[in-house]
């Protein structure tokens, strides 16, 4: 393992810390705690908090800032926070009108984010959440745990931000999240596996030639291995089994965003990009609005995921573009 | 017997025998999880010595719940809710009750509640369950308790994040499993169980 660290139980600490001060325009760090907060004025409206394990940077403390998420909460790398952080968090982000959570769907997050919102409710603040699990790897049945959240909570985090700063109230946050879950569908492959660096080892092994579609942002298993194959045939796993699960038509407009997994470099992202964009030309879908970079990785993983996301109400378009002031969106 | 002195001395063999099964406990969960179970109990276990230490809890209730808090706020992933919620609902039992059996069971509902598992999905519920059962009818040995263990070999995992693997979760080892074995031989060892 080659990485770039000091002790592997310091880099949480070490991590927030090294953020903080290169954008303490933008955020801050509550302090004895490991929630990144944005700067901005107080203006009585709904906080937005998310976050989970860390590893999947600029996730999630990258898009704490005005008209995205006000809050971060950082866990250790792939762990999830505990409920004692993640109250912080929700208390800092209280302007009076309630916090609404993002969580990605993983036991770990779901558990503790479950606890702090109980023990908020017992200090009177108002908190409602939506589950993220825009990937289509996994079959959601009760086998499993259910479908996991990846690059797709980026745009859950863009799209209700705008809707909160637009003044919306908690109530209609829930109900347009509720709309926006199902409307948001994931897939990705992985290249080589990550190292979560106090481990020291791959979280799995892949031939050297060899590619798994559908691996989870922690290693979680996919659904193929395959021998490695041209970004054209890639682009075109992918895009046939979201097809088949969005069942789309022609003329339906989308916003896509193709996501590096942290090994991957931007070279290869765009090129991709381009096999994307001419296999849903061919479907007569409408790309009205596209992203392609470093949103949500695991740690030093190669490979992407591509994420759709169906615009079903313009206002969704609306809230996508509208700006932010943010570290990485 | 449950007393807060037996149960000081059990948290202390529990502490140790985690940070000293700390890596083997990372390997079983980088079999069929993401690998952090045994670092994360670790992170939990050194805070506990120090929570014990400054706390210095003063009864058997306190000691409980001073255990489930610090769980609960420094483990982080799925096992620290889990591992907390049963220590800070023996706490509650704790304070009508000094019957093993009847905390510890007490403590299952904890993790039930928090993580909707049941028998047979391959956690550490199924480590809880026929332990409870030996204490109840007085037959708890070392033995069994590692048998416990090794029958989530055989099982198909359905929760947590080893469930992805489905089938080919089969032929591991639950390492939230070994993690509550190692819970319940420090029990028998400080005498805990027993008169």
């Amino acid at each position: 393992m080659k990485k770039i660290i000091n002790d592997p139980a310091n880099i949480l600490d070490e991590m927030l810390n090294g953020l903080v001060f290169a954008y303490e325009d933008l955020v801050e760090r509550l302090p004895e705690t490991s929630v990144i907060h944005r700067k901005v004025e107080k203006s009585g409206k709904v906080g937005l908090v998310s976050g989970g394990g860390s590893g999947h940077e600029p996730a999630h403390a990258g898009f704490v800032g005005k008209g995205m998420l006000s809050a971060a909460v950082c866990g250790e790398v792939f762990t999830s926070p505990t409920p004692d952080q993640i109250l912080e968090g929700i208390k800092s982000s209280d302007e009076g009108k309630g916090v609404f959570l993002i969580i990605k769907n993983y036991s770990g997050d779901v558990m503790n984010f479950d606890m702090a919102k109980e023990l908020a409710e017992m200090e009177d603040i108002q908190v409602d959440y939506v589950i993220v699990d825009d990937d289509i790897a996994v079959e959601d049945s009760t086998y499993t745990a259910g479908k996991r959240g990846i690059a797709g909570t980026v745009l859950v985090h863009k799209i209700l931000g705008a809707a909160a700063e637009k003044g919306l109230s908690l109530k209609e946050i829930k109900a347009l999240a509720d709309k926006l879950i199902p409307a948001i569908k994931s897939l990705g492959v992985a290249l080589n596996p990550a190292t979560v660096p106090e481990v020291g080892k791959p979280g799995f092994d892949l031939e050297a030639d060899e590619i798994e579609f559908g691996v989870g942002i922690h290693g979680e298993p996919g659904y193929r291995r395959e021998k490695l194959q041209p970004s054209a045939a890639l682009a075109k796993e992918l895009v046939t089994q979201l097809k088949k699960e969005f069942q789309w038509e022609k003329g339906d407009s989308y916003a896509v965003l193709v996501n590096g997994m942290g090994g991957t470099p931007l070279m290869e992202q765009f090129i991709f990009m381009n096999d994307v964009k001419q296999l849903l030309a061919d479907e007569g879908l409408t790309l009205s609005f596209r992203k392609v970079g470093d949103y949500m990785t695991s740690i030093d993983m190669e490979g992407l995921s591509l994420t759709l996301a169906k615009i079903e109400d313009s206002s969704w378009l609306e809230y996508l573009n509208a700006p932010v002031t943010t570290i990485a969106w | 017997m449950l007393t807060k002195e037996t149960t000081k001395k059990w948290l202390e063999l529990f502490i140790a025998q985690i940070l000293e099964n700390k890596a083997y406990l990372s390997d079983l969960d980088t079999a069929i999880g993401d690998g952090d179970h045994g670092n994360n109990l670790a992170r939990g276990a050194n805070a506990l010595t120090e929570a014990l230490e400054t706390k210095n809890p003063e009864t058997l209730t306190d000691l409980l719940k001073t255990t489930g808090m610090t769980l609960v706020s420094k483990v982080g992933g799925a096992s620290g809710p889990l591992l907390g919620s049963a220590f800070i609902s023996m706490a509650k039992a704790s304070q009508d009750s000094d019957d093993l059996a009847t905390v510890l069971q007490a403590g299952l509902e904890g993790i039930q509640k928090r993580g909707k598992a049941v028998a047979g999905e391959k956690t550490m519920v199924d480590e809880w369950i026929p332990v409870i059962e030996a204490v109840k009818s007085t037959n708890l040995t070392v033995d069994l308790i590692e048998e416990a263990v090794e029958k989530t070999k055989d099982m198909k995992a359905t929760k947590g994040r080893a469930s992805y693997l489905g089938e080919r979760s089969i032929g591991h080892i639950d390492p939230g499993a070994m993690s509550s074995s190692y819970l319940f031989k420090t029990m028998v060892e400080a005498g805990v169980y027993g008169e």
